[in-house]
């Protein structure tokens, strides 16, 4: 039998590492979504008058929206109405630190591999944490503090810093960009906030851990990154949920904004639960991430290693508005078994002398679909705009499918776009070349899979990196003979 | 060290090995030559455990083990190592990582500890001088944008890096010049010694005039049809195959 139909044969899925779960006492919003339910969640929030009819607003154009479908993956329409929008670990009082936090809910991360007690983490890494629709810590607070950096959850930035949220809540995404943002808008629970003042260059990279544990919950957090001018921050985002039969939604927004020669790179590391070998369960990535180059020479940078959820929809994009800004989007995405993902990004050129840079690297195995979708626009004041994209799709067995769907819009005739797209197949005199060095099958597809990811993998920070390696391994486990 | 007896061998159902017989012992160079399609680089596909071909008769036998039950990279582990003629392309992975993947699963396998990064540069740097290596080859893409002569003699380096006690160098001098060919037959006459043995295959004899074989096989129609000594090699350097071809295909006739 040939290695090919070994891969087809022999496609089990790994089972996945963090599918358990954790019964503790919880706050709940009861099932469903209208009205009352926002205003419950704004109650018990403690929030200001103004956020809460923000949201109200959000769920009237919600409410005359429909859900898209032209994203190239298929599956079963979710009731809206039978899922929880809020569930949070019931703690006595918000903790102040982290000796505060209920040691059950520092458990659960430890048993992720993600340490709260900032004496033992090794690398400067500050980090929130979200379970369910709560921010439970955020670490090395203090030591941020003394530069002027703000980094907490979203809740506690409502109540603390409420002028830098109105003035930035909604204005990379508006409400109305689309159905989960509109949805995001007025039902989201938590996330992150930072702010860099102008000139900081942040000395630790910040990082934001989601954790789905409740089930019937939908996942709808906020991310929002502040940059002013001259500063400097790298953000880094991981997450993942328990295994469960049903399909659990998270439609989360990130917003990132960027001022006159700040700098952002935001790296996510997405392990959300894929569902079983035979597609059932997993996550519904339902995800709008977008940042403004707002100011002149200003960069924001994405690199993304998708390696979850059952169905992935999600495109972080850069508007270009300052001139010479930078845009660069890398994305690993892994699909096996049942999973689709439609991924990829926009990159509007608004200002003069703008760059774009788009590397993307799909791997396909089992029964999945793959998808890259990429938009380059270039507007009419955009002069000397370039732009390069690098689209590669790498297939394991012949039951899988890889597909590119690049839009490029020039209005602009000064510009440079250049798109290049590759697709491949593990071969098998790649492995049986590793096979005659002494490496096991196992460790050449990774060895092969990490070569074809390198140019991405590289931009992730060195402990990520590492991590995200090992995860590219995980989900081709078994994928081949 | 190496026993052949009565392989026979077929690719999607036709068969290329009809019988193959050969004893190697510890210390000896065996030439397989021939005319094309006779079945020379099957036979080291198969020794390595190439799997579209499908053993359907005999038995060979590997350091006593039976060396068809182990999969191709248990063989590796055990010593055998095959340069191919057309060494693949592996993008994004440098042949320095590439090696230090194989050999420390090689010396796992073996009961040795894995070599650390020191050590292990150490090594690469003792069998570059060997085959006369650029450490910026070592560092790029795994064969990826390699000239011919880069390919083949990184796979030199890979097998002095590995160490085997069977080295098979399949048409190891094909797109070579006499350059390159003086440089990667030195390296692998400075890796010969009284425990190991090598079987080159190859077309011409020109090889053949730098690494010196103890013995000479010509392979017809997936059958060992002559043997002998270098002079064999000369002999057919001069007067061609077809005499050989003549002779078999007349005995078979009768």
């Amino acid at each position: 039998m040939s290695k090919d139909n070994q891969i087809l044969e022999d496609l089990n899925s790994k089972e996945y590492e963090h599918g358990w779960s954790v019964n503790f006492e919880t706050d709940e919003a009861p099932i469903g979504l209208n009205e009352d339910i926002i205003r419950w969640i704004s109650t018990k929030k403690e929030e200001p008058s103004w956020l809460l009819d923000w949201r109200l607003k959000a769920f009237k154009i919600w409410q005359g929206m429909t859900e898209p479908t032209w994203a190239n993956v298929n599956y079963l329409k979710m009731d809206l109405q039978a899922l929880r929008y809020y569930s949070a670990p019931k703690q006595s009082k918000k903790a102040k630190n982290i000796n505060e936090v209920d040691p059950e809910l520092i458990a659960i991360y430890e048993r992720l591999g993600i340490s709260l007690n900032e004496q033992k983490r090794l690398q400067g890494i500050a980090i929130d944490v979200v379970l369910d629709s709560v921010s439970v810590a955020t670490t090395f607070k203090e030591t941020l503090g003394k530069l002027g950096i703000v980094f907490c959850s979203f809740s506690e930035a409502v109540k603390e810093h409420p002028e830098l949220i109105q003035k930035y809540l909604g204005s990379v995404v508006p409400m109305t960009d689309n159905y989960y943002a509109a949805l995001n808008a007025a039902v989201f629970s938590d996330g992150s906030f930072c702010y860099i003042p102008k000139g900081v260059r942040c000395p630790m990279e910040l990082s934001t851990y989601f954790r789905i544990n409740a089930a019937n919950t939908g996942q709808f957090e906020r991310t929002l990154i502040v940059a002013d001018d001259s500063s400097y921050v790298s953000y880094l985002e991981g997450c993942t949920a328990p295994q469960r039969d049903e399909n659990q939604l998270h439609a989360a927004v990130v917003e990132i904004y960027a001022g006159a020669h700040a700098e952002v790179k935001y790296s996510t590391v997405q392990n959300w639960f894929p569902g079983d070998k035979d597609g059932k369960g997993g996550i519904y990535n339902f995800v709008t991430k977008r940042g403004i180059c707002a100011g002149d020479h200003s960069k924001i940078s994405w690199t993304q290693v998708e390696t979850g959820s059952a169905v992935t929809w999600k495109y972080p994009s850069c508007i270009l508005k300052g001139d010479y800004s930078i845009g660069e989007f890398y994305s690993v995405a892994v699909t096996n078994n049942y999973q689709q993902a439609d991924t990829g990004t926009k990159m509007i050129h608004i200002g003069k002398n703008t760059k774009s840079r788009i590397v993307s690297k799909g791997i396909s195995a089992g029964k999945s679909q793959n998808s890259y979708r990429g938009q380059v626009q270039v507007m009419k004041r955009a002069h000397n705009a370039r732009n390069f994209s690098q689209c590669d799709s790498l297939l394991m067995g012949n039951q899988c499918g890889a597909h590119t769907f690049p839009y490029i819009d020039i209005a602009n005739p000064s510009a440079k776009v250049e798109h290049e797209a590759t697709t491949s197949k593990i071969g098998e005199d790649q492995i049986f070349y590793c096979n005659q060095r002494g490496i096991a099958t196992e460790d050449a597809v990774a060895l092969i899979v990490n070569g074809y990811a390198k140019e991405v993998l590289n931009q992730l920070p060195m402990e990520f990196a590492v991590e995200a390696q090992k995860l590219l391994a995980l989900t081709l486990e078994g994928s081949v003979g | 060290m190496l026993s052949i007896k009565n392989l026979h061998a077929s690719i999607e159902g036709t068969p290329i090995l009809r019988g193959i017989n050969l004893e190697v012992k510890a210390g000896e160079v065996h030439a397989i030559m021939g005319p094309n399609g006779s079945g020379k680089s099957t036979l080291a596909s198969v020794l390595a455990g190439r799997e579209e071909y499908e053993v359907t008769e005999g038995e060979v036998l590997f350091q006593g083990k039976e060396l068809l039950a182990l999969s191709p990279e248990d063989r590796a582990r055990e010593g055998v190592f095959l340069a191919f003629q057309y060494p693949i392309e592996i993008p994004g992975v440098s042949t320095t990582n590439f090696l230090r993947t194989a050999l420390n699963q090689v010396r796992e396998y073996r009961g040795q500890e894995p070599l650390d990064a020191v050590k292990f540069l150490s090594l690469m740097k003792e069998k570059m001088a060997l085959v006369e290596i650029d450490q910026k080859l070592l560092s790029r893409s795994l064969n990826e944008g390699f000239s011919g002569g880069e390919k083949k003699r990184n796979e030199i380096f890979q097998m002095a890096m590995l160490n085997p006690v069977l080295s098979i160098l399949d048409e190891t001098d094909s797109g070579l010049d006499i350059d390159a060919l003086r440089i990667v037959s030195n390296g692998v006459n400075k890796l010969k010694s009284d425990t190991t043995a090598t079987i080159v295959v190859t077309h011409y004899q020109r090889l053949l005039d730098y690494i010196v074989p103890d013995f000479v096989h010509v392979l017809y129609k997936g059958r060992i049809v002559k043997s002998g000594t270098k002079e064999l090699a000369l002999e057919l350097e001069e007067k061609g195959y077809d005499w050989i071809k003549e002779e078999v295909d007349s005995t078979a006739t009768v």
